[in-house]
């Protein structure tokens, strides 16, 4: 084993409360953690750079996503292979194994405890998976109007990405104006447990939209099928992965998967970084590894122009962290784990320009080059989708109240298109009081749709009315469809599942 | 490892390369959806999160396609996402 700590324990904007110590057991050693800790991030901080070999080559894979999007953090955990250890978190006594590809169902011994699921068959108002921003805002909106909501959310906490996000947001105090994203996930999910006519489900995710309306969802032991008068999918959006060679080496992280590690559980991704992309994301997770205590040698942009705002990139800059445009990444090194990192200079048709490498001797390399909507459910159930790049990747098309051409099947957040937690937030808020609309009484329904149309103006009319914003808000415009082109669309596309 | 060789990955589930691409698109294969399928991509466990967009973007490039053609089939089945042995075992829910 090795002796590393790379918890943080002193940090600008961040007080890092861990929870009671807990021993597991990995590969036969016992470890030091944390209550609240993922099984994956407790091992990261102690210097567990491979997580898992790869099933044919037998590579060493480290973190990626660190939100159970991606399967580079698959483990054996009490006999169980094939676990995200990145959402599964730390208890007294576990026994965590790496494993070498895909792992194997436990030995007979092991199988004897090895006892189905309970199983649970639930009826609800309204059904919302995923317990980030936009999620949670439907699901209390909802709730407000005295409906009955059933939260699906994959991790051990409730508050998606904004637990991970330290800036302060914007706007007014509606809007958690002021608050950075994590202490607005503890606030909502305060909110949550006061609500009692919210039911949430941790550690589970849906698997599926199936006829009749019936959505399937799993935990470790349980499997529930749920039947809601309408669904909202708010999953999120994973990050985009770049080929380049080695780039799968342990050390080459997604800058949210870092995000996640330094800000939500407080450990170091690593010593000595280079950032590839100059969007926000990328020009900001340089600035809060500085945070971290981490170096930061570069951040590097293929474009000619820095993709992000000014603002954010001013203030890299200031310390000293050159931004490189026109550069790409041409390989990492590393046996292990990265330890240099060479990058190569473009012509304006992207051409690699030879002799103008330049080398970093880093063991992070962070891909900030942009997030894809997790949109897999609603395309699965049997919606609309269509592909734009400027959202990210494939997305629904919808009416402006999120209504997808799977009825009553309602989407809000980066699923929608990528675009950050604020309007996320809107979204949830819009969909949620339009399904609210349809399931209460008349006068009820009339405030509720009038509610929808405010929050409707506000995002369009003033929140996207930035222009940093224009491309995303042109993208939406052109997957937002009016009711007759809906109905049009359900009668050429049929789906087999509705709701309602 | 693979020695000194330094692979592209493109679906880090099933270890699918970019040789394995480019190797399939000179067999003659000129369908995304034909590619998928015979190299298993997006077949892992993440079910294409990682991969499918960087795949479909090799391959446009390789086609001379736009990227929203070839994956204009693209279609998703259940279960979308790993699912425990245990649920298997607790069958049908009535």
């Amino acid at each position: 084993m090795p002796h590393i700590d790379r918890r943080i324990y002193e940090h600008p904007i961040i007080t890092f409360n861990r929870g009671k110590r807990v021993i597991f057991y990995f590969e036969g050693h016992p470890i030091e953690a944390y209550e609240g800790e993922s099984v994956a991030v407790a091992l990261y901080a102690l210097g567990v750079d491979v997580f898992s070999w790869s099933p044919k080559f037998s590579r060493p894979r480290g973190p990626f996503c660190m939100i159970g999007k991606c399967s580079s953090c698959f483990m054996t955990i009490n006999g169980v292979p094939n676990i995200k250890a990145c959402k599964y978190p730390v208890r007294e006594g576990l026994v965590v194994e790496r494993q070498r590809g895909w792992g194997l169902l436990a030995k007979s011994s092991i199988l004897e405890d090895y006892k189905p699921a309970s199983s649970e068959k639930i009826e609800t108002d309204v059904l919302v998976i995923g317990g980030g921003p936009a999620g949670l805002i439907a699901a209390l909106t909802a709730a407000n109007y005295d409906l009955n909501v059933v939260i699906v959310d994959e991790h051990f906490k409730l508050g998606g990405q904004l637990l991970k996000q330290t800036h302060k947001f914007f706007g007014n105090v509606e809007l958690f104006g002021g608050l950075r994203g994590f202490q607005i996930a503890e606030e909502l999910a305060k909110k949550i447990a006061l609500e009692k006519r919210i039911r949430v489900l941790m550690s589970t995710i849906a698997y599926g939209v199936f006829r009749g309306g019936y959505v399937g969802v799993v935990g470790e032991n349980a499997h529930y099928i749920i039947k809601p008068k309408a669904l909202i999918i708010a999953t999120g959006a994973q990050e985009k992965y770049l080929d380049f060679p080695n780039n799968d080496l342990p050390g080459v992280i997604g800058a949210g998967g870092a995000q996640t590690i330094m800000n939500e559980f407080g450990v170091k991704p690593g010593e000595s970084a280079l950032v590839v992309g100059s969007g926000n994301v990328g020009l900001i997770v340089a600035y809060q590894l500085l945070q971290a205590g981490v170096r930061v040698r570069a951040v590097i942009e293929i474009l000619p122009e820095i993709g992000g705002w000014f603002i954010h990139a001013a203030k890299i800059r200031r310390y000293g962290i050159p931004i490189l445009t026109r550069h790409t990444i041409k390989y990492v090194e590393g046996d292990v784990r990265v330890r240099k990192a060479t990058i190569i200079a473009v012509d304006e048709k992207f051409n690699p320009l030879p002799g103008t490498e330049k080398e970093f001797d880093v063991d992070l390399v962070l891909l900030a080059i942009g997030l894809e909507p997790d949109s897999r459910l609603a395309i699965q159930a049997g919606a609309v989708v269509k592909y734009m790049p400027e959202l990210g990747g494939f997305v629904p098309v919808r009416t402006r109240f999120l209504e997808t051409t799977v009825k009553n099947m309602y989407i809000a957040g980066d699923i929608s298109g990528i675009e950050e937690a604020t309007a996320a937030m809107l979204e949830g808020k819009i969909a949620s009081l339009a399904i609210v609309s349809r399931l209460v009484d008349t006068s009820r329904s009339s405030k509720a749709l009038e509610e929808a149309e405010k929050v409707l103006k506000f995002l369009w009319e003033e929140y996207r009315a930035s222009p940093l914003l224009l491309r995303a808000k042109r993208g939406k415009e052109a997957v937002t469809i009016s009711i007759n082109e809906l109905e049009d669309l359900r009668k050429k596309f049929p789906s087999p599942v509705s709701f309602g | 490892m693979l020695g000194e060789k330094k692979p592209i990955i493109i679906c880090r589930c099933n270890d699918v390369t970019i040789e394995d691409i480019i190797n399939a698109v000179e067999t003659g294969i000129d369908d995304f959806e034909v590619l998928r399928k015979y190299l298993k991509i997006g077949f892992g466990p993440c079910q294409g999160r990682s991969c499918l967009l960087l795949a479909a973007r090799i391959f446009a490039k390789l086609t001379g396609r736009r990227i929203e053609e070839v994956i204009s089939e693209y279609r998703v089945r259940p279960p979308i996402v790993p699912i425990p042995a245990r649920v298997l075992l607790a069958g049908v829910i009535e």
